[in-house]
């Protein structure tokens, strides 16, 4: 592992000094996306599912936390955030153990056919405010006994935690990636066959993954709820599913950082093109200008925009795990 | 040919079959096999095309359950048990069509085939390369294959013959007690056969080999038992001296004394 990753962290930390509104909620939106998309590219990149329905643990985290903060109180991140999570990995672990049945096209239809259940649920019933959401009205609080540790209302406080957390996302499966249990996800992905003649048990590694990547979706659900105050069924619907499976295609399969670059490229642009003093009328259909980049990026840079980053001498794109 | 051992016969054969068949809905594709491995002995199974070779391989290994008929390990049966726990259990297996992991070193593809009888593989914490024993059984196959000084080649940049071998090695980084090898001579130059053949009899020592080949110098080279498969079933089945003078074979399969090198 080399010190670029912590290059970058050290200046994004250092970005609230420059600016403290718009921009840094805009990043801090980056920077959960960019958590979002390196929990799916464990199961893309690493272990070769095609999940097209990871909105749902990202959109359950974020229902987790706004029905478990009283209303007009703050809820405490402490057991809050570990609460969302363990709420999406016992989900995931469920439905993993269904859809992981299935390979190919069949996985990705039915991992959809999932989160399109919990968009209805959620959708269709008064568990979550039907169509119309809840909204959470305080941030969590991040106390120390009396003391308050860091008063997240704050927008760089916030900011700050999620630049902590999505590190510490990174490290954490960056070590995954080189254990034992991450080669043998590898393996996975390039023979699945073979790792069966093997020995390996693939079924549990790959529910192992599924769990996990839905769990770290759901640290991105529950701090993206966190920061707009608000979820409705939107946040689990198949077209978030589908914005994060562009980030991790658009950023590089199988990178991880790839994932973040992906997450950055995707949020701003789409800031960018929808930006109506800018591209006036064109700006309300910013979808087809994305679309178009999307297209030429899949065309000319099949292995992202983290391939790009490679041809200028970096390291090459499968060896993350080979350290 | 004439520096095997006899087939020793002795103690209990480590794998058994008994009336193993698989039907494909109206085509029986293996029918009412029976045959014996011993720990020493090589048992080459051989016969046309399409004779249900590959298929009594995937019987065997798990990859395909049986219709219907008896595997039995060391006692156990193991019929219809998924392919990667009879892994587990010491059974290793080749594949006909190369089937290794084409973008890692050959080292990794060794260390990966050896992890999986590590018993704390589940460890998301602790770092791959830091198994010495892991390593060790890694580098130990390689070198029976004679792939050490190619180490840290990638998978898919190795000759043939090279990826032949390491679809052996990888099979022996398991450490089984039982080997089925489809075909590992297919495509492979004089040379390299040559190589592979002393591979496989170095290997007789310690292991219940399987083998199933065309290549009838090898064959004979290195069968104790031959068995002789036509359309699914077991034509004849013996030492290669009974079943090379069995007229039902030399009719059916063999076709002639020119492939016997008598």
């Amino acid at each position: 592992m080399n010190t670029l990753p912590f290059l970058v962290a050290g200046l994004l930390a250092l970005f609230p000094l420059v600016e403290s509104t718009f921009y840094l909620q805009l990043l801090t939106k980056v920077l959960i996306m960019a958590i979002f998309a390196m929990s799916l590219d464990l199961l893309v990149g690493y272990t070769g599912l095609v999940s097209f329905g990871h909105a749902a643990y990202f959109g359950l985290a974020g229902y987790a936390i706004a029905l478990m903060a009283p209303q007009y109180e703050t809820v405490s991140l402490w057991w809050s955030l570990p609460a969302a999570m363990g709420v999406c990995a016992v989900f995931a672990f469920v439905i993993g153990t269904l859809v992981l049945r299935t390979r190919g096209i069949y996985f990705i239809m039915v991992t959809l056919a999932f989160s399109q259940m919990l968009f209805f649920i959620f959708h269709d019933t008064k568990i979550g405010g039907g169509s119309d959401g809840i909204y959470i009205y305080a941030k969590p609080s991040m106390n120390l006994g009396d003391v308050q540790l860091l008063n997240l209302e704050k927008l760089e406080n916030f900011y700050w935690l999620v630049l902590v957390l999505t590190v510490a996302v990174y490290l954490l499966l960056h070590r995954v990636l080189g254990s034992t249990f991450g080669r043998a996800l590898l393996g996975i992905k390039v023979n699945e066959h073979r790792m069966r003649a093997l020995g390996f048990p693939v079924f549990r590694y790959q529910l192992a993954s599924f769990t996990f990547s839905g769990a770290l979706a759901g640290m991105a659900g529950y701090l993206a709820a966190a920061q707009y105050g608000f979820v409705n069924p939107e946040i689990l619907s198949w077209h978030q599913s589908g914005a994060v499976l562009m980030m991790v295609i658009l950023g590089g399969m199988g990178t991880l950082y790839g994932s973040v670059i992906g997450a950055f490229a995707f949020v701003l642009l789409q800031e960018v093109l929808s930006n109506q003093a800018w591209f006036g009328i064109a700006a309300k259909h910013w979808q087809l200008a994305m679309g178009i980049f999307i297209m030429l990026v899949a065309l000319y840079l099949p292995q992202g925009l983290a391939g790009l980053l490679q041809r200028f001498g970096r390291k090459p794109v499968v060896e993350v795990a080979d350290e | 040919m004439s520096n095997k051992q006899q087939p020793s016969g002795a103690g209990a054969p480590i794998l058994r079959t008994k009336g193993l068949t698989k039907r494909f809905g109206g085509l029986v594709a293996v029918g009412d096999v029976s045959l014996d491995l011993y720990v020493g002995e090589v048992h080459v199974v051989i016969g046309p095309n399409g004779a249900g070779k590959s298929t009594l391989t995937n019987l065997l290994s798990g990859d395909l359950p049986p219709t219907s008929g008896e595997v039995r390990f060391e006692g156990r049966d193991i019929a219809g048990c998924s392919s990667d726990h009879i892994s587990r259990l010491g059974i290793g297996r080749s594949y006909q069509k190369t089937n290794i992991f084409l973008p890692f070193t050959v080292f990794e593809n060794c260390r990966l085939a050896a992890q999986s009888r590590a018993p704390n593989a589940l460890r998301m914490f602790h770092r791959a390369a830091g198994y010495a024993g892991i390593n060790r059984q890694a580098e130990e196959a390689m070198a029976a294959a004679g792939l050490t000084p190619r180490a840290e080649r990638i998978a898919a940049t190795l000759s043939h013959g090279e990826q032949r071998q390491l679809e052996i090695a990888m099979c022996l980084a398991t450490q089984p007690r039982v080997l089925l090898l489809d075909e590992p001579l297919a495509g492979m130059g004089p040379n390299e056969s040559q190589r592979m053949v002393e591979l496989i009899k170095g290997l007789t020592t310690d292991h219940a080999i399987m083998l199933i080949e065309h290549d009838m110098d090898a064959v004979f080279a290195l069968a104790h038992r031959l068995t002789v498969m036509v359309n699914g079933e077991v034509l004849e089945s013996g030492t290669p001296e009974a079943v090379r003078s069995s007229p039902a074979v030399q009719l059916a399969y063999l076709g002639g004394e020119e492939l016997l090198h008598d």
